[in-house]
């Protein structure tokens, strides 16, 4: 292998790795928001509906890092200093805020019921067509992972649609709740579909989605949805960004306080 | 039938003994989990067994793969096997069509409605039609949905409207 070719290679590793701490940050983080609802749920099915997404997304996040771990372990093998290895626990409990490359909406607040619901709606329906098409990755791990995941999302978007159906043309105060609701997330919601650098790079080679094209129907989707729960998608909004390259909103902090805290605290503690 | 049939024989019906620590009424074999298994000599002299099995999750945050990974690991020690490797595969993604009949039969005894032999894959769409679904106790038809999401991942809440018993539905998946 020559220079180039091998620096080529270095970066072609670099963007897909990061690539897949983002899916995996996405689902991670999104799952410790869910999962602090676990024995506080608004009725005791729905409270086991939404860790029982928690698991899924969770279970997403541990393909990704794992596939992560794998390819950072295997290119450090290459080179001749010898380094810790890497885990998929250590890239969820050991980096710090600004290495996480998840988008803004996931590590929002989960609020109230209806804002947790209206956050996983807005994501589970990106996710879901994210995955449609991370199905035909020309990376064939992304395509598993994503061909397995698909099934669980459909429930996860299904579940989340009824509910925000039910909530917006609920009662005057679960309407009025959720609309304030919709006005705390929108502006997150932008974010997702301006592709990182790592996305660009990977598109080409069709490793990655490119995320601009799924916008239109995910507007879509979200305007049926809100159209039947008489809900309005607000206009002029102001997005906000940065997530996906490691700029996060002080939200973010917090989470991985509480998250990170015992790996933190008692360095490769297991029970 | 060579040797190394005779031993592949072997750890499957060892596999057979394998309980889903979750459903203890199906054992691995029964829903699907186990895809392969290859059983090669050493090249050192005496000749060792290389033990590979594949596994695939039914869901993929289910966290019975990691306790079925170290039985099976256990079980096959037990039996005499040294170099087992246990390879955990995600595609193709399991499906309730690779459940055996023999373990829908086990699942319906046991209390449990199985998935529908037709595969009735859930769909995006709001408030659609849900499986119609037959009470394991009292047989009936006139079942009602409570929650797709039940005690574990693969399961969803029901219960019937005749006997008024609350039951699991293993979704079709």
């Amino acid at each position: 292998m020559n220079k180039n070719s091998e620096i080529n290679t270095n970066n072609k590793n670099t963007f897909l790795t990061d690539y897949c701490l983002h899916l995996a940050d996405n689902s991670l983080i999104l799952a410790q928001r869910n999962s602090a609802w676990c024995g506080h749920g608004p009725i005791l099915e729905q409270d086991i509906a939404i860790t029982n997404i928690s698991l899924d997304i969770l279970g997403q996040a541990r393909n990704f890092y794992q596939y992560t771990a794998e390819i950072l372990n295997s290119s450090k093998n290459n080179s001749s200093a010898a380094v810790t290895e890497v885990t998929e626990d250590s890239l969820a409990f050991l980096r710090d805020n600004r290495e996480f490359k998840n988008c803004l909406l996931v590590e929002q607040e989960n609020g109230d019921w209806g804002k947790t619901i209206l956050r996983q709606f807005l994501f589970s329906n990106y996710q879901y067509l994210l995955y449609l098409q991370l199905q035909n990755s020309a990376d064939e791990k992304l395509a598993a992972i994503a061909t397995k995941a698909i099934k669980e999302v459909t429930y996860h978007l299904k579940w989340s649609s009824e509910w925000v159906i039910r909530l917006g043309d609920g009662t005057e105060e679960s309407h009025q709740r959720i609309t304030q609701s919709i006005h705390e997330l929108w502006p997150f919601t932008e974010e997702i579909f301006i592709n990182a650098k790592y996305e660009n790079e990977l598109t080409e080679d069709k490793i990655a989605v490119d995320v601009s094209v799924l916008k239109d129907a995910w507007y879509k989707k979200t305007a049926a949805i809100f159209a039947e729960a008489t809900l309005t998608i607000p206009e002029n909004v102001f997005a906000q960004k940065g997530g996906k390259h490691g700029a996060h909103t002080e939200k973010l902090g917090y989470i991985l306080a509480e998250m990170q805290f015992m790996q933190r605290a008692y360095p490769g503690c297991i029970w | 039938m060579d040797k190394l049939n005779i031993q592949e024989k072997k750890v499957w019906d060892i596999l057979e003994n394998i309980m889903d620590p979750e459903i203890p009424v199906l054992s691995i074999l029964d829903l699907g989990i186990v895809r392969k298994v290859e059983v090669e000599e050493t090249s050192q002299m005496p000749p060792e067994l290389n033990i590979k099995v594949f596994i695939t999750p039914t869901y993929t945050g289910c966290p019975a793969m990691d306790f079925i990974e170290s039985n099976i690991r256990q079980v096959l020690t037990e039996n005499g096997f040294n170099n087992i490797e246990v390879i955990h595969v995600l595609s193709p993604a399991w499906t309730t069509d690779w459940m055996s009949d023999a373990g829908k039969q086990k699942l319906k005894a046991y209390g449990i409605a199985p998935p529908k032999l037709t595969q009735q894959v859930c769909l995006a769409t709001t408030f659609s039609d849900e499986d119609d679904v037959e009470c394991p106790q009292c047989h009936s038809h006139n079942t009602q949905l409570i929650s797709r999401f039940g005690s574990t991942p693969c399961k969803a809440l029901y219960k019937c409207n005749h006997c008024h018993e609350p039951f699991d539905y293993f979704k079709c998946h």
